[in-house]
């Protein structure tokens, strides 16, 4: 039907669209299907955040008024609570060492499976799984298992080596590394991206380095790394800003305390617990703000730093 | 005309395009590493499983994957573990994802539509501004839509969870279909305009019946990221009766500590469940969803 219907509209030099004569594209159609999407911007998003940022220049607790208290909040975050200073560490400590490993083992297992091999969308498959249920409690509860002292790493290691191992996740000084390990565990979907990527790279490049003599390692330093760059830079974006929002695996792990002794106190937890918790809805409105501000800073770095690492074409 | 509009229109990956090829040496090593790596990185998972089916004495002494002695009774003591069943508590999960779904799918298929075939003053200045809440981390508007819902009598029901969705909040999936729609040609809602339909017309007749793989992606992922979700039930359910899977999981932890890991293990498992299944049922869709769109979680 359409076969018709569109060739004789192909055909026509008038075409309804050009020149904004867009007869039934009136306002009217156009606010109507945009309708739930602006009640959803006024009333969740614009709103709240305007809220947000007054509330953080207030003591509210959810019940009673709003003091106001100027930038009290703030400057308590930044001079008088040794906890949001851990936080910060510990959040940095995480999104710096998941972050790059996390981009490492998607490339490197990326660029493995892109060398013709058979059964490529089967391992894709396998190592994409992780991605998908590594957010869940589940996954959570069985990471608490895994690293406990008496968990299933700590067998295997005795068994393979009769090495007796700590209990990972109750020693401050490892269980963050824990945490860690569960993200990069969850590198399959940037894994997926750069298969994505590399399936762009035209393949007479690689034969005219070849036939210049370049070996493999040399056009995977040529070649390879810069035509990837803004897919590395899009990973590296997304990833990072998710590694500052996450949560659930740090709160079931440390049964939402953060510890032990807040060494798996991310932000978010943190935040969860001036909230929620506490109910310092004014106080933990102002570390929200500050959590956005690191997002937007390390973001509007990215693209201030890309022009001189990403590679575009032209 | 379908097929010459779809094959336009579906998302796919290009032929598998590799590198030149390898010597069989480092074909070889290459295969060695990757079943070792994805041994690796599903065993935990496998465990898991395995430790369900085992009595609880053996999870601590057998890294093994076979119980020698398979037995239910982890799966019978959990799901009536807490003072409410896990089978309601899955009935939850079930409506609120399934309300998600409809909500997404309903409002940022009618968003999308409109940032790409309406034409309307401040179209443009819209579009940039939901490109804006793209990028902006939850945390800076949780309160006060927390303050809200509490003020509107909302909190311990499923309608701060479900009902944003119907206002199009998930900007993700309006870009998504924004992506899709663009790729659908305009000669058939032009077709249709000759033959006297309006926007609402084009809308159901034409653009919603080619963008199935769209629809299909956007209703996966909803499904899967709500039935994952773990914050916004934290915050919004209050009584166990109310609780998701989720909930109930992690309330199962406290209240069993480490004293039952046969029992979390089984629970554990019927947990992620319906997300192997649907893995397995749509693991093209969703590959070639993260591929194409660069989506992530």
């Amino acid at each position: 039907m359409v076969g018709e219907g569109t060739m004789s509209t192909l055909g026509t030099t008038e075409r309804p669209v050009a020149g904004g004569r867009f007869k039934f594209g009136d306002s009217l159609a156009g606010y109507g299907f945009l309708a739930p999407w602006l009640v959803g911007f006024f009333l969740l998003t614009l709103g709240p955040a305007v809220a947000s940022f007054y509330l953080s220049l207030t003591d509210y607790s959810g019940l009673g008024a709003a003091n106001w208290v100027g930038a009290e909040n703030y400057v308590r975050i930044a001079t008088d609570d040794p906890r949001f200073w851990t936080a910060m560490n510990v959040t940095f400590t995480f999104v710096l060492l998941s972050v790059p490993l996390k981009l490492i083992f998607a490339l490197a297992v990326a660029v493995a499976l892109n060398r013709g091999l058979e059964g490529l969308s089967f391992f894709r498959a396998i190592f994409y799984l992780p991605s998908l249920v590594g957010g869940s409690v589940a996954v959570a509860v069985l990471w608490r298992q895994v690293f406990a002292g008496d968990g299933l790493l700590n067998q295997a290691l005795n068994m393979l080596f009769g090495f007796e191992g700590p209990s990972w996740i109750s020693n401050p000084s490892t269980s963050l590394y824990t945490l860690v390990l569960l993200a990069v565990w969850q590198f399959g979907s940037s894994m997926i991206i750069f298969l994505a990527g590399l399936r762009q790279i035209p393949q007479d490049m690689y034969e005219a380095a070849s036939i210049d003599g370049a070996g493999k390692t040399r056009q995977f330093f040529k070649i390879t790394l810069p035509l990837l760059t803004p897919v590395i830079f899009f990973n590296a974006v997304i990833l990072t800003i998710d590694a500052f929002k996450a949560f659930t695996s740090a709160f079931v792990i440390s049964d939402g305390t953060g510890g032990p002794i807040d060494s798996t106190l991310f932000y978010t937890l943190y935040l969860y617990q001036e909230a929620f918790t506490n109910f310092r809805f004014g106080y933990a409105s102002a570390l929200a703000w500050v959590l956005v501000l690191i997002i937007a800073f390390f973001t509007a770095m990215s693209f201030l730093t890309a022009r001189y690492w990403v590679h575009y074409d032209d | 005309m379908t097929d010459a509009a779809l094959s336009t229109t579906t998302i796919r990956p290009r032929a598998d395009a590799a590198e030149p090829s390898v010597s069989p040496w480092t074909r070889a090593l290459l295969y060695a590493l990757l079943v070792a790596v994805s041994f690796l990185m599903l065993y935990p998972l496998l465990w898991m499983v395995a430790s369900s089916f085992k009595p609880d004495s053996e999870i601590f002494t057998s890294t093994g994957l076979i119980p020698t002695d398979p037995t239910v009774d982890a799966y019978r003591r959990g799901w009536s573990g807490l003072s409410v069943s896990f089978g309601w508590m899955f009935f939850n999960s079930l409506v609120i994802s399934l309300l998600v779904v409809v909500g997404n799918l309903f409002s940022c298929s009618m968003a999308a539509y409109a940032f790409t075939r309406l034409r309307f003053k401040g179209r443009g200045f819209w579009f940039t501004l939901m490109l804006g809440t793209l990028m902006m981390p939850q945390h800076a508007v949780l309160i006060p839509q927390y303050v809200l819902f509490l003020k509107l009598g909302w909190v311990n029901s499923i309608l701060p969870l479900a009902v944003p969705k119907f206002l199009a909040i998930d900007a993700f999936f309006i870009f998504l279909m924004v992506q899709f729609f663009r790729g659908i040609p305009r000669e058939l809602d032009e077709a249709a305009i000759m033959d006297g339909c309006g926007p609402l017309r084009i809308f159901l007749k034409v653009i919603l019946p080619l963008s199935t793989p769209v629809l299909a992606t956007a209703a996966v992922f909803s499904f899967i990221w709500t039935w994952d979700d773990f914050f916004a039930p934290l915050i919004y359910l209050n009584d166990i009766e109310k609780y998701t899977a989720q909930l109930g999981l992690r309330t199962f932890v406290d209240s069993t500590g480490t004293s039952d890991w046969g029992s979390l293990f089984a629970m554990s498992t019927l947990t992620v469940l319906p997300i192997f299944i649907l893995f397995i049922l749509f693991q093209r869709l969703l590959i070639e969803g993260i591929a194409t769109t660069g989506m992530k979680r």
